[in-house]
């Protein structure tokens, strides 16, 4: 008995037979990924993330991250109700924690959807199509890949002119390149693979086999793909926050919020500890999700 | 005779996150010096675990040794030292592996690969004295000398074999251990190889275990024959013995009727029932009781013990318990 | 080998006109006109249409473009709308900081993660892979600029070890370094150890085990030599993610670098600025990408150069 076939036969259960049925392939995921603890940890953890910064309006007034008291500078994490302290103006720190990440969380979620939309359609037009059309999408892709990603977004912001809307449509033109290869190296590895062919040799028409063998095959992925680039977009993100790209002062942004703070981290390190620390913990959530999701989607792929 | 190798119930399993598998079950087997011994089996029985665990190189963390031993001349495997396994390795046993095409490092030149084996246990051997030694396998194996400059993606599948057989036979190895040396090639090159691989262990004195799943080239060219299921030998014999068919297991038995008989009458096959045996539980008794014409309770219930049917042919069987055991 | 390195040049070529025609275009389309940007609020008619007619703006957008690389060719890449500084100057005065940077951090990060991939792979499932595992997610999570940040603040302006601002001599660029190092450090460790993990469990290597080698030359020999080919190719996206993270970095360590001009430039739209940095920039990755792949073909023999 070869290694292989230890994990080829581990992977169904034994004494039950496998049902590849649509529940019992998302249910198998699941049981594989709740085993990855670090991959449920980040979960739990982005999750709440997302629960308290997009309910913030609910128990937490706007005004209180933008507007300035200046008499409470500089209050102590823990002082006066300021759970994280005030940064120079005044303003609660946590107040702007939770509403800058509304905007970078939120943004990073719409350039992953918009990169998710357009990589499925280029990709999918160079590898339905196959031929030129592949050759020419292919090329404009590796042109876009040749530019650092950082660069090429800062150069598209500066075309596309000022505003959060304008930095998501560059940072999403920036990320197409790398979906889209993804989507086409997946479709371009089924179309000839044998499982197609035998499904077309059963009569299965088109449209059942994009629906039923390609599109679960090409989701696995892209979707492990989207979450890894979901954290590097939100490091990107802060990035040109800290740059002041994008977003306008006062609007709050992790970013933005560490480089409003910069000149007095040395004497009150809080200031920049702490937005650092959310947007580290929500990209280490992340990427603890893509890792859980890889695993649990391609255990073949597991160490 | 001279026993060069001797497997004493070895146990070996793999942990994997999903299961535990039973790979070798109380598996004995031993083999005297210049024998050929074939080693037939289904996929899954145990065959490769066998051949890893007799040079100690069973994946790490993964398979683990829960019982029995295996001496080599005597000496225990398991208890070598890093240093003692290096010299076993490579000069005393070697192994030719299953898939030729992956089995060669594709950055090295097969000349510096079939080099290594004599540089790592011929330190004192000139360079000039190796590339002589280099030239005359391959010159043996049927590839002209010159092309060991080449590297392994400018070879065939069967050429491919033969430097895999030239590097396994360089050092002159007591032990061969060939495992299902031709199931990734052509047919017609299959029978190239195994002429091949005789006339060498002819020439060379090697005493060789040939695993297959193929009782056809056991018959061609083995001496012994031990058949393997559920991780243990449940039939050890000559060819002679096994072939003749008077007595055999029910596995063995229905392997035979497997195989299409060109004279008889009959037009169809006999497969065997059921399925191979799921090596992730270990039944308390014969392993094969699931899928045997002649099961009963007492199958189910106790493991068979060795019995002799003949003298140097034993059946692991309760059909066979009234047999003179020895 | 000559004829490859040749095309391969070639093809750089095209990329080239690619990226910057994209760049170009998107810049033209986009709404808000230069010359009302650039021109003082009482300017007349006929002095917006002079300055045009100076920036060039006039003439169709792919002549503007035809003529904007012919003088590129002639190494005038333009002077910047509101300095008015040829752009190339400023691009060749402040590029040594940006490449030593760049350079210094990708050798540095390879020199660090080679090895360390390498031990959690051998080791893998141990105490030691776990822990370099997990700083490498720490590490990969950490937003570069709050890690540079971070080690200004402590190991600059409160313990002085190194200095905090500028460049000068090579203590300037330590911290810098280990700002822009951390986060490659920490993918290419993770795809070392994927790349040399798949081999070690290579038949090859099997093989290698079984003729007797000793695990150093099974490792060094034989598993790290295949592993290297994709590690190999990693290091062009490394230079490129390098030369990405270093625009914040050298921001926030006030190195006069090419990135900290395309970032003032970014803010005012500075078009002729914007374009020259970019082109530099992508040629020199290009140029690192030529000498990863001719090194790919060095070292794999089924690299065929034809």
């Amino acid at each position: 008995m070869n290694t292989q076939n230890v994990a080829a036969a581990s992977s169904t259960k034994a004494g039950q037979p496998f049902r590849p049925s649509k529940k019992g392939r998302f249910k198998l995921i699941w049981k594989r990924y709740r085993r990855n603890k670090l991959a449920m940890l980040g979960m739990v953890v982005l999750l709440a993330l997302l629960a308290a910064v997009f309910s913030a309006p609910l128990y937490l007034d706007y005004q209180e991250a933008i507007t300035q008291h200046i008499v409470d500078a500089f209050a102590k994490p823990g002082s006066d109700g300021h759970i994280f302290g005030t940064d120079q103006l005044g303003r609660d720190l946590l107040a702007r924690i939770i509403y800058g990440g509304r905007i970078t969380l939120g943004a990073g979620l719409a350039t992953v959807a918009l990169s998710f939309v357009g990589g499925v359609a280029l990709g999918g037009i160079a590898g339905y199509f196959g031929g030129k059309v592949d050759n020419i999408v292919m090329r404009l892709c590796d042109m876009l890949m040749a530019i650092p990603g950082t660069m090429l977004a800062m150069a598209l912001v500066a075309a596309l002119g000022a505003g959060l809307d304008k930095l998501l449509i560059s940072l999403a033109i920036v990320q197409i390149p790398s979906s889209a290869r993804t989507v086409r190296a997946a479709i371009m590895n089924l179309r000839n693979s044998e499982f197609i062919e035998a499904a077309r040799c059963y009569g299965t028409g088109s449209g059942r086999i994009i629906a039923k063998h390609l599109l679960p095959n090409i989701l696995g992925p892209l979707i492990v793909t989207t979450f890894m680039h979901l954290g590097s977009i939100i490091l990107c993100i802060a990035a040109m926050g800290f740059l002041g790209i994008g977003v306008q002062a006062p609007t709050p942004e992790w970013g933005s919020i560490i480089s409003e703070n910069q000149s007095n981290i040395r004497y009150y390190p809080y200031l920049g500890l702490i937005p650092g620390l959310f947007i580290m913990i929500s990209v280490l959530s992340l990427n603890f999700i893509g890792d859980g999701l890889r695993d649990a989607l391609d255990p073949k792929m597991k160490n | 005779m001279e026993k060069i190798l001797e497997i004493k119930n070895l146990k070996v399993q793999y942990n994997t996150d999903e299961a535990v598998v039973y790979a070798l079950n109380d598996f004995s087997l031993d083999l005297n010096k210049g024998q050929i011994l074939g080693v037939v089996g289904e996929t899954g029985a145990g065959k490769t675990t066998m051949a890893l665990s007799i040079m100690n190189l069973l994946p790490e963390r993964v398979a683990e040794i829960t019982g029995g031993s295996i001496r080599y001349r005597g000496e225990k495997v398991f208890e070598m030292s890093k240093k003692q396994l290096r010299e076993l390795r490579g000069a005393e046993v070697s192994m030719i592996f299953q898939d030729p095409m992956t089995s060669l490092n594709p950055v090295m030149t097969v000349g510096d690969q079939i080099d290594e084996v004599l540089k790592l246990h011929n330190p004192d051997m000139s360079k000039q004295r190796r590339d002589e030694k280099v030239a005359e396998i391959l010159t043996l194996v049927g590839i002209p000398p010159e092309r060991s400059i080449q590297f392994p993606h400018q070879f065939s599948g069967g050429m491919k074999q033969r430097v895999v057989i030239a590097m396994a036979l360089v050092a002159e190895p007591n032990l061969l251990l060939a495992d299902e040396p031709t199931t990734a090639l052509d047919v017609t090159i299959q029978a190239q190889i195994l002429t091949l691989m005789k006339n060498l262990q002819e020439k060379f004195g090697t005493s060789m275990i040939l695993i297959t799943h193929d009782l056809g080239i056991v018959a061609e060219f083995c001496e012994d024959v031990a058949v393997v299921y559920g991780g243990e030998v449940i039939e050890r014999g000559t060819v002679e013995q096994v072939f003749a068919r008077t007595a055999n297991h029910p596995y063995t038995d229905s392997l035979f009727k497997c195989i299409p008989d060109l004279t008889g009458s009959v037009s169809r096959l006999t497969p065997i029932p059921g399925f191979v045996l799921d090596s992730r539980t270990a039944p308390p008794g014969c392993p094969f009781a699931d899928r045997c014409g002649s099961c009963t309770e007492r199958c189910r219930a106790e493991k068979p013990l060795v019995h002799y049917v003949e003298d140097g042919h034993y059946i692991k069987c309760h059909l066979y318990e009234n047999e003179v055991s020895k | 080998m000559l004829k490859y390195t040749l095309k391969r040049v070639l093809l750089l070529i095209p990329t080239i006109i690619g990226i910057t025609l994209f760049i170009y275009l998107i810049m033209s389309l986009v709404p808000g006109d230069p010359v009302e940007m650039l021109s003082p609020l009482e300017a007349t008619f006929e002095e917006k249409e002079a300055l045009r007619a100076e920036l060039g703006l006039d003439k169709p957008i792919l002549v503007q473009y035809a003529n904007y690389m012919w003088n590129v060719l002639h190494g005038d890449f333009g002077v910047s709308w509101f300095t008015k500084q040829p752009v190339i100057n400023e691009i060749s005065n402040r590029m040594p900081y940006t490449l030593t940077l760049g350079v210094l951090s990708t050798l540095i990060a390879s020199l660090i993660s080679i090895p360390l991939g390498t031990l959690t792979a051998v080791k893998h499932n141990s105490l030691p892979d776990y822990a370099i595992t997990f700083l490498c997610l720490l590490l990969a999570a950490m937003p570069g600029f709050w890690l540079g940040l971070l080690l200004q603040i402590y190991l600059s302006l409160q313990a002085g070890w190194f200095p905090a601002y500028g460049v000068g001599t090579m203590q300037h660029y330590v911290l810098p370094v280990i700002a822009v190092c951390a986060a490659s450090v920490a993918t290419n460790i993770r795809s070392t150890r994927t790349w040399v993990l798949d081999v070690i469990r290579s038949d090859y290597v099997r093989t290698a085990r079984a003729k007797g080698a000793s695990e150093i030359i099974v490792i060094m020999k034989h598993a790290l030599r295949n592993a290297l080919l994709p590690i190999v190719t990693g290091f062009g996206s490394s230079f490129a993610m390098v030369l990405g993270s270093s625009v914040v970095i050298e921001t926030v360590f006030a190195i006069p670098g090419t990135s900290t001009y395309l970032t003032s430039a970014v803010k005012t739209r500075d078009m002729p600025i914007i374009m020259g940095c970019i082109l530099v920039i992508s040629i020199f990755v290009g140029i690192v990408n030529l000498l990863v792949d001719l090194t790919y073909s060095v070292i794999d023999p089924r690299v065929k150069y034809e």
